[in-house]
């Protein structure tokens, strides 16, 4: 047996005694690549998604809903942060994420290309998107890879958090006059389906999917996932009042779950592909804010400098 | 009856207190995902929630004080550019980050002389509205003098973005250290604030760290005034149509 196989023989190993894999350890390079590229997507998601609703911030309709969404947003900025922390330790800088992320050869999660147009988008995103995005990532805490296995745990007990604010800024929208009732409806009209999609394509046409539950870096299928998210929001809508967006929705005595109708893929690859109404904008933004920050690292950089050729100095 | 008169006082002494902190927190929210890193990005949101939270607390104690039902929501949503009350300052755009970085550093030190003197307010709930508000003051300062003196003596670009922007702000630095005869009635009462008095110590503190920072205190040849009477710059307009907006086109809802 070559060296080589023996890593790989003890990287398998610990993969299947569920032990995690940390960063000094070996592993395979695709393990690795495919980390990189799954993680830093999902910092990408976490920094582009501050954009929608950020998109609010300044037109909150009360204080309180202007603090809460406000610190919302603040804590997105702060996943991003751990993400890209997490994502540091496998031998890629910060500045080369964001590279990627500008040039587009990194991709962040579909659904912040759709735009914000109203205020009950914002409490559809909390409880839909965060609340899809939280299933996901409560299997993520069970990721073989041990600094995203320990982000997941302190991203889900914020994101939880997220959702019951969505959720409850719904109940006060639904609640309210026929106008508000209005608002939440299409709302949710607009970001169900979108929300399904987050889970990414059928188990069959997913290119990243075999290898990456194989590796335990994925712990469930994006159908199984997708599935149980279908199932936990039946009721919610119907709490609310709402009619539910999907027609064809139906409990299935045989199965224990909900059926619902097909998905339309040919939009979702549509967004995805750069015809959403926010694509160029999110990475305009973010290529401008970068930009115009620009003089202040470099100023930043200059002053450290300076107080290091001091130190010298008086040490000299 | 006097206690009464007093009641008027202090409401309108709170609301003045609360613009100031609204307007302000509502131009740093203009920050986010805006900012030139994440990490700064992530500390200006922060500073952002402390003022609208502040903010929040002056509302609310004059919610209370006005006795006839108001909210918090009332007064930020339901006023016109005319009835606020905020210095000028505040309402000025958010610019580049040099900009704010210098109005952050002029009103972060104001706060720090205000605050504790408010604190001394035979006001109680105002007493302990600034005991909360100095902790999240002093980290304030902590960061607006550290940026001040890495821009300062940062790079030739930087030293010029913070030298036009403490030119471009100074005269609006003046309307912080005035009394009007409602301010001097409850400085006198020991409810408010004597403001005249803090502007040696305020002074010294920003000459101080502009020296340090290789920047130039401007003369004091140009002063503007107005807040306190609602004689507010044009920014303040269309600060308050995108804020109130939705609040105002369904009245009477819930959120």
């Amino acid at each position: 047996m070559s060296s080589e196989e023996k890593l790989m023989e003890n990287f398998m190993r610990k993969i299947e005694a569920e032990e995690k894999i940390e960063p000094k350890d070996w592993m395979p390079k695709a393990y690795r690549k495919n980390l990189i590229r799954q993680i830093s997507q999902h910092g990408h998601s976490e920094i582009i998604g501050m954009q929608p609703e950020g998109n609010w911030l300044t037109r909150a309709p009360s204080l309180r809903r202007k603090a809460v969404l406000l610190s919302k947003v603040q804590d997105e900025a702060g996943h991003g942060l751990y993400l890209y922390s997490a994502t540091e330790t496998l031998g890629i800088s910060r500045a080369e994420l964001i590279a990627a992320l500008q040039d587009g050869s990194a991709k962040y999660a579909s659904i912040f290309n759709y735009p914000t147009q109203t205020w009950a988008d914002v409490g559809a995103i909390g409880w839909l998107v965060d609340g899809a995005a939280i299933v996901n990532q409560i299997s993520l805490q069970r990721t073989s890879y041990g600094p995203y296995a320990r982000a997941m745990v302190r991203i889900c007990k914020e994101e939880s958090f997220h959702v019951r604010q969505g959720y409850e800024m719904m109940i006060a929208l639904a609640q309210g006059s026929p106008a508000q009732k209005a608002l939440a409806q299409d709302a949710l009209n607009r970001f169900y389906w979108p929300a399904l999609m987050m889970f990414g394509p059928h188990d069959s046409e997913s290119a990243h999917s075999a290898r990456s539950m194989q590796w335990k870096i994925k712990r469930e299928t994006n159908d199984d996932l997708r599935q149980k998210f279908v199932d936990q929001t039946v009721a919610q809508i119907e709490f609310l009042g709402l009619q539910h967006p999907d027609a064809d929705i139906k409990w299935n005595e045989e199965t224990g779950h909900y059926d619902g109708g097909e998905l339309d893929w040919d939009e979702f690859y549509s967004v995805i592909n750069g015809n959403g109404h926010c694509n160029r904008q999110r990475i305009e933004h973010h290529v401008a804010a970068h930009e115009e920050g620009a003089w202040v690292r470099e100023a930043m950089q200059a002053y450290r400098e300076k107080q290091r050729n001091k130190a010298h100095k008086q040490a000299a | 009856m006097s206690v009464v008169l007093n009641n008027t006082a202090i409401l309108e002494y709170t609301l003045r207190l609360a613009d100031d902190s609204l307007i302000l927190g509502h131009r740093l929210t203009e920050w986010t995902s805006h900012g030139p890193f994440l990490e700064e990005d992530i500390a200006m949101s922060n500073v952002a929630l402390d003022y609208i939270g502040r903010a929040r607390m002056y509302y609310g104690y004059a919610a209370e004080l006005s006795g006839d039902g108001k909210t918090e929501d009332d007064f930020a949503f339901l006023r016109d550019e005319r009835e606020f009350r905020n210095l000028l300052i505040n309402e000025l755009p958010r610019g580049d980050f040099a900009y704010s970085t210098v109005r952050q550093l002029f009103i972060d030190v104001f706060n720090s002389l205000y605050l504790p003197k408010l604190m001394q307010s035979n006001d109680e709930t105002l007493a302990a509205i600034a005991a909360k508000g100095i902790k999240e003051t002093r980290y304030h300062l902590r960061r607006s003098r550290d940026w001040t003196l890495r821009l300062g003596d940062g790079t030739a670009e930087s030293h010029k973005r913070m030298q036009k922007a403490i030119d471009s702000l100074w005269g609006y630095t003046h309307e912080l250290f005035e009394l009007d005869e409602l301010e001097q009635q409850l400085a006198d009462q020991r409810v408010g604030v004597d403001n005249t008095a803090l502007r040696a110590e305020w002074l010294a503190t920003v000459e101080s760290i502009l020296s340090e920072a290789t920047l130039t205190r401007p003369n004091d040849d140009w002063v503007v005034k107005g807040g306190r009477t609602g004689y507010h710059t044009e920014n303040l307009g269309h600060l308050l149509t995108e804020m109130q907006f939705l609040h105002r086109s369904n009245p009477s809802c819930e959120w």
